[in-house]
């Protein structure tokens, strides 16, 4: 499963979805895989505002990933030469931006962390209620026994 | 021409017929790797979602509300995906139905076999995808939306257990929702009970699809979520529309697609729920 996934998932105990502890969960014992995609830039640029940036830093971190920036990238950090481009475009007026952007090593470093990173096997643990749901072949399990629905 | 050539042709006429019937010219995802004795064969209701989501009226009201404007990449999430032939047609067709490519797709089941087969749908809908991809991410096992953080989901598609039949009992599912050990097969009984969870909908058909319309209004981004839930003529969709619309100021539900009709009854139906707060 990739770490973008972790950005919408919670705890499914009903009492935990209040605590911001449930939130993100944590992966322990994880054994990771490498799922090569192609970067996709103008998606990366477009789900920055929606990625709850200090969540996955903590992820990455706990995963033993490199450290992240304690500050998200901007628009502009995904692209190669981003701010020598704005200021060709407005030295000479023209449309530079029919030019192919070509993705930055944060781009790619982003790429890799979100969509190409996944938890093969391991489990996620509720930071509130500490209940552990399993990974098993990259799929996780949320289904709970029944005394805790 | 000979009898035998001129049905061949005749046959290949037909699939074509029905391939373009079945998506508005937009082609049906391949799910021909799914065993359908353990995940639900897509069927009248599945095609109808993918009708219905690909329809001029629809992708036109999905466009307006997700035009770039309205902000970052939208996620769909499909609960009870099955074979995920309708989370891998959204997510191959996301420029036509949204105007957009940056969208997410999402999906669960609480059946883990169609957890890994939907997964692979999606994935191969998307290799064969011409067009710049959208971005799957996985199929979650689980009990409806219950692990899916509040108010994240921009677009909602439900295609429940509808028939009226008693629920399965739920007592053996851990054992029933893996192979059984040392075996490289499910058994009958299993077969027969994950099929079970994938129609089965207890009273009036309406058990499990009334405890997810409860976390629909929890579950949508507040100011841009829709959901799309088919019901058929025995869920009583008109008293279902009308307790939608008593949730709150805004609330509203309306049959946007519908198929099978018979004497006046609409047997299969789209309603889409969303919250108009202008």
């Amino acid at each position: 499963m990739k770490l973008l996934t972790l950005n919408f998932l919670t705890c499914a105990i009903k009492t935990c979805k209040t605590s911001p502890a449930s939130f993100p969960l944590h992966p322990r014992d994880a054994e990771l895989e490498i799922i090569e995609s192609e970067i996709n830039l103008p998606f990366l640029r477009n789900i920055l505002p929606r990625l709850m940036w200090e969540e996955i830093r903590v992820i990455a971190s706990e995963l033993g990933l490199p450290s992240l920036p304690t500050t998200p990238p901007t628009r502009e950090d995904l692209v190669e030469g981003a701010s020598q481009a704005q200021a060709t475009e407005q030295a000479e007026g023209e449309a530079v931006a029919e030019v192919e952007e070509v993705p930055s090593q944060t781009a790619k470093d982003l790429h890799r962390i979100l969509l190409e990173t996944g938890i093969k096997e391991g489990k996620l643990v509720c930071g509130n209620c500490a209940h552990e749901y399993k990974v098993m072949e990259g799929v996780a399990n949320f289904l709970l026994p029944g005394h805790l629905v | 021409m000979s009898s035998i050539s001129y049905w061949i042709v005749s046959t290949a006429h037909f699939r074509i017929l029905c391939w373009l019937r079945h998506s508005n010219m937009l082609p049906t995802p391949s799910t021909s790797h799914v065993c359908f004795d353990r995940v639900y064969e897509p069927a009248e209701d599945s095609f109808l979602l993918l009708d219905t989501l690909s329809s001029a009226s629809e992708s036109g009201f999905l466009k307006d509300r997700f035009n770039a404007e309205s902000g970052a990449p939208p996620l769909v999430l499909e609960v009870g995906v099955g074979s995920g032939v309708v989370l891998a047609f959204t997510a191959a067709n996301a420029k036509s139905i949204f105007g957009r490519q940056d969208v997410l797709t999402l999906g669960t089941d609480i059946n883990s076999f169609a957890c890994k087969a939907a997964s692979q749908t999606v994935r191969t809908a998307l290799n064969d995808n011409v067009n710049p991809a959208s971005t799957f991410l996985d199929v979650v096992n689980g009990d409806l939306a219950s692990s899916i953080r509040p108010h994240s989901i921009d677009v909602f598609i439900f295609n429940p257990p509808y028939v009226p039949a008693e629920l399965p009992n739920f007592t053996h599912h851990d054992r029933y929702s893996v192979l059984p050990p040392g075996k490289d097969a499910t058994s009958f009984e299993q077969d027969s009970y994950l099929l079970e969870l994938s129609y089965a909908g207890g009273e009036d058909g309406m058990v499990v699809t009334n405890r997810m319309l409860n976390q629909i209004p929890e579950l949508l981004d507040v100011g841009r979520g829709v959901a799309y839930v088919l019901l058929c003529a025995q869920n009583k969709p008109e008293l279902v529309k009308e307790q939608i619309r008593e949730w709150g100021v805004g609330w509203e539900a309306e049959t946007v697609g519908s198929s099978g009709k018979q004497a006046g009854w609409e047997k299969l139906q789209i309603v889409r729920i969303w919250r108009n707060l202008k």
